[in-house]
């Protein structure tokens, strides 16, 4: 069920509806009806899948818990008897025994994801290397159910906070069923942590006329950027990957640009529409974009950008490889060695290798996505080793570092940059795509684009009045929001509220892509 | 006290430890700083801080991460 399908407007409609007429101790139960329905409607065979992993997630934390609790009741049991070197020991013992349990938890939960999204890539990989003794493998077609890798991440991200004692397990199954499956977030994020989350889905919520009103405000706002912007833009995407023989040279930074606000319409409009609906239920979900493309480097934009995601890697990948036993020892030899500049590096650099290889991984089973993450990691590591030269070169021309125009600067070369990456996603092919980023240097056809070549791969001039002035509606209210989101203040205006409700669902019924003959497009970040 | 002030000046000798409120809010702490301190630390005072403590609420200011290393020394 698509979040633009008219079936899914009725049905998030009649959600609220029971939500907030049913008692409110019984609104959680609401809330897992639905997210199960929605589930359900998405396609029957993707059903069994969630109710695996949310089964390994309730069992493994039931076990991490139980042994915890044991743990601590024998600490707190020999508190007066035990030496200080005794508890550490006994604590060191129980924590190895706690982490087998969720490396058990860990590879069965990743283990279906892994098996399901990288077998028919693993054995592609196999059968090139069998086909030059003649040999091939049989590859299967295994099913991908719909936001797996967003679920799967969430729940082994509980299990790790469990084995950590961040987070009490939920005794619940049905409860913890409700945070693996809360249907606004289940396709395409954000990945929410058990902490921000879960008290909120089964926490009595009477209506709030605010929340409701801010939500419905930011719910049409997805829908704005969606239908305006990104699904415009998507057929003449589509027509300059598939004809990319055709459209080289100066096309290629037109997809480029068209990509960029095709994704941040498409994801950023998606998550809009699901924190939105959240927030009219007065659930709050964490934030995934924070102005991405007003970022002045790679590593601020990633900041910024699928915030839950690199929060996620970061927490869960990369300190905890960064700071490993097998690490430090790793670091402090080669810090006596090869002295104190690499070996303190070390430990950093090859966890940020590993965290990017595996951002890559996470997005889809291709090398493209792969080479995607490792450029991004390459940029990052470059600037971070450029840091001394950027500060001589402040000291040098001090007022450049508050400058606008040299920030407007920073933010365009970032975005030209993230955009140049990114477009690894589009034409899937890293040989072909790197052929096409050298068509820019060597195909001089600037002068085809205005004489007719703009309207050439699939959009009119009508369709480039709706992406650029929707693209600058969308700037413009973005810049003003910068202190506080524009819509809490409107909220509070019901006349204003009423206006530009409206406004936003005529712009989407006059101007949006939909209806019949159009192919309603996906929203991107649900393949991942 | 005295030690952890000397390992955060040798990461950052420009930077007045005593002074500072928010070490990771104000960037003067990156990943890198962390996963060096972390070494430093686990070096001079036989501390492992483990990754789920590398939260910003125990790097804020140089008494926060010593609250850290008393509290996981005591663990």
């Amino acid at each position: 069920m698509l979040f633009t399908s008219f079936s899914f407007v009725l049905f998030a409609a009649l959600t609220l509806l029971l939500y907030f007429t049913v008692p409110k101790r019984a609104q959680w139960c609401v809330l897992l009806c639905a997210s199960l329905g929605f589930y359900l409607l998405c396609g029957m065979e993707y059903f069994i899948f969630i109710l695996y992993t949310a089964a390994v997630t309730y069992l493994t934390a039931f076990l991490l818990q139980k042994r915890a609790d044991a743990e601590d009741a024998t600490v707190a049991a020999n508190r007066d008897t035990w030496s200080k070197a005794e508890r550490k020991s006994f604590r060191a013992v129980e924590k190895k025994k706690r982490f087998h349990i969720l490396i058990v938890g860990l590879l069965l939960g990743f283990g279906m994801l892994a098996v399901l999204k990288y077998t028919a890539f693993v054995l592609e990989g196999v059968n090139s290397v069998l086909s030059l003794f003649g040999g091939e493998v049989g590859i299967p077609s295994l099913l991908l159910p719909l936001g797996i890798s967003f679920y799967t991440f969430q729940s082994m991200g509980y299990l790790i906070d469990v084995y950590r004692k961040t987070a009490r397990a939920e005794q619940n199954p049905a409860k913890l069923l409700l945070f693996v499956s809360f249907f606004p977030q289940l396709l395409q994020g954000p990945i929410s942590r058990f902490g921000a989350l879960h008290q909120q889905l089964i926490a009595a919520h009477p209506f709030d006329a605010l929340c409701f009103r801010s939500g419905l405000l930011r719910v049409m706002w997805g829908y704005f950027k969606k239908m305006l912007l990104a699904d415009t833009a998507m057929v003449a995407i589509k027509t300059l990957v598939e004809q990319s023989d055709t459209y080289r040279g100066v096309y290629v930074f037109a997809l480029i640009l068209l990509y960029s606000a095709q994704i941040y319409g498409d994801f950023t409009g998606g998550i809009d529409i699901t924190v939105g609906l959240s927030e009219m239920m007065g659930i709050q979900l964490t934030e995934n974009f924070n102005r991405p493309f007003s970022s002045k480097s790679t590593k601020e934009y990633w900041n910024r950008w699928h915030i839950t995601m690199g929060s996620w890697f970061t927490d869960y990948v990369f300190y905890p490889l960064s700071v490993c036993r097998p690490m430090q020892l790793l670091s402090g030899h080669v810090c006596d060695k090869l002295g104190n500049g690499l070996g303190m590096r070390l430990p950093v650099y090859l966890a940020t290798v590993a965290t990017w290889f595996l951002t890559g991984l996470w997005h889809g089973a291709g090398w493209n996505f792969i080479v995607w993450g490792l450029l991004n990691c390459l940029v990052i590591l470059v600037s971070r080793e450029l840091e001394p030269l950027y500060r001589r070169f402040y000291a040098v021309f001090p007022r450049l570092a508050n400058s606008r125009i040299w920030g407007a600067w920073q933010a365009i070369r970032t975005f030209l940059l993230m955009g140049l990456i990114r477009s690894l996603d589009c034409y899937r092919n890293v040989g072909l795509t790197f052929r096409l980023w050298g068509s820019m240097l060597t195909d001089w056809n600037v002068g085809e684009l205005f004489s007719g070549g703009l309207t050439s791969f699939g959009l009119s001039v009508a369709d480039w009045a709706v992406i650029l002035c929707s693209a600058a509606v969308i700037f413009a209210v973005s810049h003003m929001g910068r202190e506080q989101p524009l819509r809490h203040r409107i909220a509070r205006m019901p006349v204003a509220w009423c206006a530009c409700v409206c406004a936003l669902l005529v712009a989407v019924l006059i101007f949006g892509a939909y209806g019949i003959g159009y192919d309603a497009s996906q929203f991107i970040y649900t393949q991942f | 006290m005295e030690q952890l002030l000397q390992i955060l000046n040798r990461l950052h000798p420009d930077v007045d430890f005593t002074q500072v409120d928010d070490l990771y809010g104000e960037g003067v702490l990156d990943s890198l700083d962390m996963v060096r301190l972390v070494t430093e630390i686990d070096r001079v005072f036989d501390v492992r801080i483990p990754a789920e403590e590398l939260i910003p609420e125990n790097f804020q200011n140089a008494e926060t991460i010593y609250a850290l290393i008393e509290r996981l020394d005591e663990e």
